[in-house]
């Protein structure tokens, strides 16, 4: 049911001992063991998690079949009208597209990038604290700073890029205007920015492996890619499916940047369905059918979590 | 927040202890001299957009708009930095960053560790139910809310107030499972004894329980700090007043009403850096093992 349950695999995460509630025979716990008892620490919790989580989720849901807006006093139930609406809605599709086509191009090298430069680091070569600085330093960016940094990068005239093409003798490109390109841009921006967090990661995987499969390889004659490819990664599988599943998650979830950089544009070719609620809901005002589309978009991560737990269930 | 205070620095030690097995590589000269070479150039272009910002940032804005390669086109000014460190603005969403996210920080952990104790060793009823739909919402992706969410701080007539920008984000059942999942591995024996000496509930979850977590409660408030620090989207949209604008939020207004201005959009996006990079350095291998730890983000 986990599905986004954490690793388990650093040192501190204990086996699960959570235990059943049943059998009281010991004796101990003296306070515990009265009914009702333990409920005081969860409570601040629970209020603050019934307030801000609960309450808006049924507060979307019910929005979701009325005709809700922020220009409109009273609002009417419409019943299933805004779902129906949604999936005849060729926007709600053209961003879907669009969310899906950016969560295979960036989640993509986000894995591997990240593989590439933990494996990279790993290997021992000095200066280990500056390289991890290089590499996580962006994650610590809020995505202001780093839109500003890019924008600069990607501006057509002077940005460092359309520099860089102009010495080698090649053409400008529209690196946030050209509707080919746009997305693209915003991947490359984007894999920059977070790789750190999975560089991390494998990072920290690698360095809890245990090293005697390697070690007996190695007296046994065996090359250094022969290793990586032998036993360093399928030692990974595990961690690799945990980046995987986390990026992906995080990738369909993508907004603030391309909101920023581009609002969707150029002609809605970056557009991300959560960038489509945002518009509708509140540039539209159209707050009943925002929430459809949320609860529908929302059904797909669900969707998508338990069939990547499926795929990727980790044996153990 | 004193949690990340206590503990002892290893400070500037050469990580000799994480520099892996030299075997992965072999004691050959081509796989080492390739695998440095590699890395120098992911280095490289990592570091590349700082450095060219911070060319950028220290130059004139009439400089910066001649043609070239060069990331040096004029003379050496600090001019920007002044100018946005006279106007004052970047400052103030500073202090609001550093007073939401330390907030949000607070609350959140206190909050979460609570609430973990109270599942780990709780008896109550409905335990083991409240516990599964708190794991279930770690799902839920924040960004779903913000409409309803929205309409809820209109109704507490709470848009623009810091209530609005720090109540929401501090609901963290994702921190809350991870606590849990460590109380739980904790041996019960250590309470027993505080708890036939007469120690309260509370007593035995401040004096036993938490000074054994301390590794990850400090994981779990860097991150949540991070991610408070950094959030975008919610504060964008509960604040208007550009007086109680935190950082992410307060730039992106810069860059709306005058775009052009890349030295002075360089300078404080450098400014607005600044703060987390050094925390960084500080706590490195705190905020390394706690990636590890806790294997989670902020949001």
């Amino acid at each position: 049911m986990t599905t986004t349950a954490p690793p388990g695999t650093g040192p501190w995460t204990g086996p699960d001992t959570s235990r059943t509630d049943g059998p009281r025979h010991t004796g101990r716990q003296r306070s515990l063991s009265a009914p009702g008892s333990g409920l005081v620490f969860v409570l601040p919790f629970l209020l603050l998690f019934v307030l801000f989580l609960v309450w808006p989720i049924v507060q979307g849901l019910w929005m979701s079949f009325t005709d809700s807006s922020l220009a409109l006093r009273d609002t009417a139930f419409v019943g299933f009208d805004n779902y129906a609406e949604a999936f005849g809605d060729p926007d709600v599709w053209s961003s879907l597209g669009n969310t899906v086509f950016f969560t295979v191009i960036s989640s993509v090298p986000l894995v591997l990038v990240a593989l590439a430069m933990a494996l990279l680091v790993h290997s021992g070569i000095a200066g280990q604290w500056a390289w991890r600085l290089a590499f996580f330093a962006p994650y610590l960016l809020p995505v202001t700073v780093v839109t500003l940094i890019w924008s600069w990068l990607y501006q057509p005239d002077l940005g460092f890029a359309n520099q860089l093409l102009d010495t080698l003798g090649m053409a400008p490109v529209g690196w946030l205007a050209d509707e080919s390109v746009a997305m693209w841009s915003i991947a490359a921006l984007t894999v920059w920015w977070t790789v750190g967090f999975n560089f991390l990661l494998y990072l920290a995987a690698l360095q809890s492996l245990p090293t005697t499969f390697d070690e007996a390889a190695a007296l046994d004659g065996a090359g250094a890619w022969r290793r990586l490819w032998s036993i360093t990664l399928p030692q990974l599988r595990r961690t690799t499916a945990l980046v995987a599943m986390l990026q992906i998650l995080a990738s369909l979830k993508v907004f603030d940047q391309i909101y920023i950089l581009t609002k969707g544009g150029p002609n809605g070719s970056t557009r991300p369905v959560l960038e489509y609620v945002y518009d509708v809901g509140f540039t539209g005002y159209r707050l009943g059918y925002a929430s459809a589309v949320s609860y529908l978009f929302f059904a797909l991560i669900v969707i998508v979590s338990l069939v990547q737990f499926r795929l990727f269930r980790p044996e153990d | 927040m004193s949690a990340t205070a206590t503990p002892p620095r290893p400070r500037h030690r050469p990580p000799r202890e994480s520099a892996g097995s030299p075997l992965l590589l072999g004691h050959g000269r081509l796989p080492r001299a390739l695998a440095g070479t590699a890395l120098v150039i992911l280095a490289a272009v990592w570091l590349l957009p700082f450095l060219w910002a911070i060319a950028t940032s220290v130059q004139s804005e009439q400089a910066v708009s001649a043609p070239g390669l060069s990331p040096f086109k004029g003379a050496f000014t600090l001019d920007a930095y002044q100018q946005i460190l006279e106007r004052g603005d970047v400052p103030l969403w500073a202090f609001n960053s550093l007073l939401v996210a330390g907030l949000v920080t607070v609350i959140t952990v206190a909050v979460s560790t609570l609430a973990a104790y109270g599942f780990s060793r709780g008896t109550f009823r409905g335990r083991r139910s409240l516990l599964a739909v708190t794991v279930a919402a770690i799902m839920i992706p924040p960004q779903l809310l913000i409409v309803p969410l929205f309409q809820q701080m209109l109704l507490f007539d709470l848009v623009d107030t810091y209530a609005a920008v720090i109540l929401p984000q501090v609901v963290a059942p994702m921190m809350v499972f991870i606590l849990k999942r460590f109380f739980d591995g904790i041996p019960r024996e250590l309470e027993e004894a505080a708890r036939i000496d007469g120690a309260s509930e509370f007593r035995v979850f401040w004096s036993v329980v938490l000074p054994l977590s301390r590794p990850i409660v400090a994981a779990v408030a860097i991150f949540v700090f991070i991610g408070a620090w950094n959030n975008f989207l919610w504060p964008f949209i509960v604040t208007n007043d550009s007086d109680l604008m935190t950082l992410p939020v307060g730039l992106a207004t810069v860059r709306d009403s005058h775009g052009v201005q890349y030295v002075s959009g360089m300078a404080s996006a450098l400014l607005a850096a600044l703060p987390l990079i050094v925390v960084f350095l500080f706590f490195q291998r705190r905020i390394v093992n706690s990636v590890a730890t806790t294997g989670l983000g902020g949001s």
